[in-house]
């Protein structure tokens, strides 16, 4: 299978659903021309023009908020904020209305939209440019969230979630924009709410979203040398979360790490373990580990940034925890 | 389009009066019964203001689009909502525009292109900016209006909508109703530069500081700002002087004002002002008999209302996703907290 870039299988995306109806169009700043700072836009403006490839103000709120209102009113956008660390001055946007109309008005609004929001550490963009936040809009009612890992789940997420009836925050990470991987030549999509078991294993499952994906199955790599025989499953999309998977794969191997770049602290990671304890703790063979970052703001020093996040070894290191202590073999 | 000012014929402004009575004696039944304590939350009545919504409104079509804010029972009135389903959804019932979810800060109607009041100062004009943008990508003629307050004026979102409409030339029509008084503070000390009107200026758009009181006024204001957005030639800012007589909500002790004041925007009252000119014209008749149906069909409206049941829990996670089944999880739940209690 040919291997494309993910910044390549979203822009891949985003032009088939252009094509397919005319009701998408995107809109973002230094998207047009400049095809956005990551890429994911280039060319678009070529095809389909300045109408539906809009560049916009420096303006997140009314980015938001006029993505909301061409949704309300039979559009189907799609808008990038540069920088998902940009969202706090779109906040009210994302999580008061375009969250809340539906409910709000019993049903009569549909806000079929996707807010495609890049972040991650890893390119010395520092504290404000850097940081994880996707438990945010998690916590929010009436938002879907997507974290694809790989170029093949970005395309065909993003073709679901432009098609989805819903809000979709489509969060990709600044890292594996060059991250390469095969994706099919030919459209397909990617249902929302379903994980994906990257690699079986039998002895402890390890949950990763994002850049943590591929340091999850470097840690898995290193723990087989060692004989321990680690399953691997992405989420892919946070809300909905395909629990059921999560449960089936934990409740095989016994043992369960989740691992995310966002700050351990009220994460994901936190929802994911409560989850599985809750309904299949006699199943366990000792807590849910996480893996998440230090809780410190992103530090600019590449080093630091680095000792921050979760690492292959800290992945290394809590399966071992899990595997070795607490309750002990089966 | 021609520029002729447009004027109002003696059939519009008994229509616009109709709709300024109707308004009138909806808030004041909402406040009785929130006295009653049989509506709940709060409720922000726009008694004094009616011109506003009337005014700008006359100047539309059924398919343009309003965004509102918390003080919206007008605008909605005004853009053809329905007020017994206004009434259900004070009261909390299924027959409401927002099937009781929203209540009165958030009614909504869709299909006369009522985007829905909105609980967030000044978000409803970043929404009505998108509805214009959604309207230039389909070719349509159709125009968006977004009232908002003095406070909202004061609202980074407002600067990016104005900005964002102008250098895109959008049909939107930002609508300032400036009542004196952002909850309890007066402009004097919250406008910088005293004139909202006059900030349209630097989006290189039309800014026109209007009579509130004036139904005329208002209207002919509205038809030349919405003749404009129609030919293609972009936004503008109508700035609308006007006055609540109640307070910024039910429960608001009114430290800040005067009963002075209050006396003397209630002697420019919008309603007797343009109950004045119909007497004139020879419509007096006419006029008190339309006053008389307003408190008829208010009170037949809250009788309807009152039979509407309540959604239940169950149905209630219905309306958070559009994707069905999306949150099957959320079923669940409700079931065990149905069964629990």
């Amino acid at each position: 299978m040919r291997e494309l870039t993910m910044a390549q299988a979203l822009n891949e995306a985003l032009r088939e659903a252009m094509r397919e109806d005319a009701r998408v169009f995107v809109m973002g700043e230094d998207i047009a021309l400049h095809g956005g700072i990551f890429t994911v836009t280039k060319g678009l403006l070529d095809e389909f023009g300045p109408e539906r490839v809009r560049n916009t103000p420096i303006s997140e709120s009314a980015i938001v908020g006029a993505a909301v209102g061409a949704a309300l009113t039979g559009m189907r956008p799609v808008a990038e904020l540069q920088y998902l660390d940009f969202a706090g001055i779109a906040m009210d946007p994302l999580v008061n209305q375009m969250a809340k109309l539906r409910f709000m008005s019993g049903g009569q609004a549909t806000v079929p939209l996707v807010i495609r929001a890049q972040q991650g550490a890893g390119r010395g963009n520092a504290a404000q440019h850097s940081q994880s936040l996707e438990a945010w809009f998690f916590h929010v009612p009436g938002l879907v969230v997507v974290q694809p890992a790989t170029p093949a789940d970005a395309k065909g997420l993003l073709k679901s979630a432009i098609t989805c009836e819903d809000p979709v925050l489509f969060i990709e990470h600044k890292m594996l924009y060059n991250s390469k991987g095969p994706v099919p030549e030919e459209p397909y999509t990617i249902p929302l709410g379903k994980a994906n078991v990257v690699r079986p294993g039998k002895d402890a499952t390890v949950i990763a979203t994002a850049q943590m994906l591929g340091r999850a199955l470097q840690a898995a790599d290193t723990l087989a040398e060692g004989g321990l025989d680690i399953e691997v499953v992405d989420p892919r999309t946070l809300f909905p979360l395909d629990l059921d998977a999560l449960l089936t794969s934990a409740a095989r191997t016994h043992r369960v790490v989740v691992v995310h770049e966002a700050v351990t602290r009220g994460g994901i990671g936190a929802e994911i373990a409560s989850r599985i304890t809750e309904q299949i703790f006699d199943e366990l063979d000792g807590p849910v580990a996480r893996v998440g970052s230090l809780e410190v703001p992103v530090p600019y020093n590449p080093k630091l940034e680095q000792a921050m996040m979760p690492q292959a070894a800290d992945i290394v290191a809590a399966v071992r925890r899990v595997c070795y202590t607490g309750a002990g073999a089966r | 389009m021609s520029d002729v000012p447009a004027t109002l014929s003696t059939a519009q402004r008994l229509d616009a009066f109709r709709t300024m009575v109707r308004i009138r004696a909806f808030e004041e039944k909402a406040i009785e019964l929130y006295q009653k304590r049989l509506v709940h939350g709060t409720v922000h009545a726009t008694i004094g203001q009616e011109a506003s919504a009337v005014g700008i409104t006359l100047a539309l079509r059924r398919d343009d689009y309003v965004t509102s804010t918390h003080r919206g029972h007008g605008h909605c009135i005004a853009k053809g909502a329905r007020i017994d389903r206004m009434f259900a959804e004070l009261l909390a019932r299924r027959d409401g525009y927002c099937k009781g979810l929203g209540g009165s800060m958030h009614i909504a109607d869709f299909e006369i292109g009522m985007l829905g009041a909105n609980g967030i100062v000044g978000a409803g004009t970043t929404i009505a900016t998108g509805a214009g943008l959604s309207i230039r990508l389909r070719g349509t003629d159709q125009v968006a209006v977004t009232f908002f307050g003095d406070g909202a004026a004061n609202q980074g979102a407002l600067h990016e909508a104005c900005n964002m409409a102008a250098v895109w030339k959008l049909p939107v029509l930002f609508v300032c109703e400036n009542n004196q008084y952002a909850l309890s503070t007066p402009t004097r000390d919250s406008i910088g530069g005293g004139s909202i009107a006059g900030r349209a200026q630097a989006y290189g758009m039309p800014g026109l500081r209007v009579d509130g009181q004036d139904l005329d006024a208002v209207f002919t204001a509205a038809a030349g700002a919405v003749a404009r957005a129609r030919r293609g030639d972009g936004p503008s800012l109508l700035e609308i002087h006007t006055y609540r007589y109640q307070g910024h909500n039910t429960g608001d002790p009114m430290r800040y004002r005067t009963r002075e004041e209050v006396e003397t925007w209630k002697q420019r009252d919008p309603i007797a002002l343009t109950r004045k000119i119909l007497a004139d014209e020879g419509s007096a008749t006419e006029a008190a008999r339309i006053a008389a149906a307003a408190a008829v069909e208010v009170s037949a409206a809250v009788e309807w209302a009152l039979q509407s049941p309540e959604l239940t829990a169950a149905e209630m996670v219905e309306y958070v996703y559009a994707t069905p089944g999306l949150h099957p999880d959320l079923g669940r739940r409700v079931r065990v907290f149905e069964e629990g209690n």
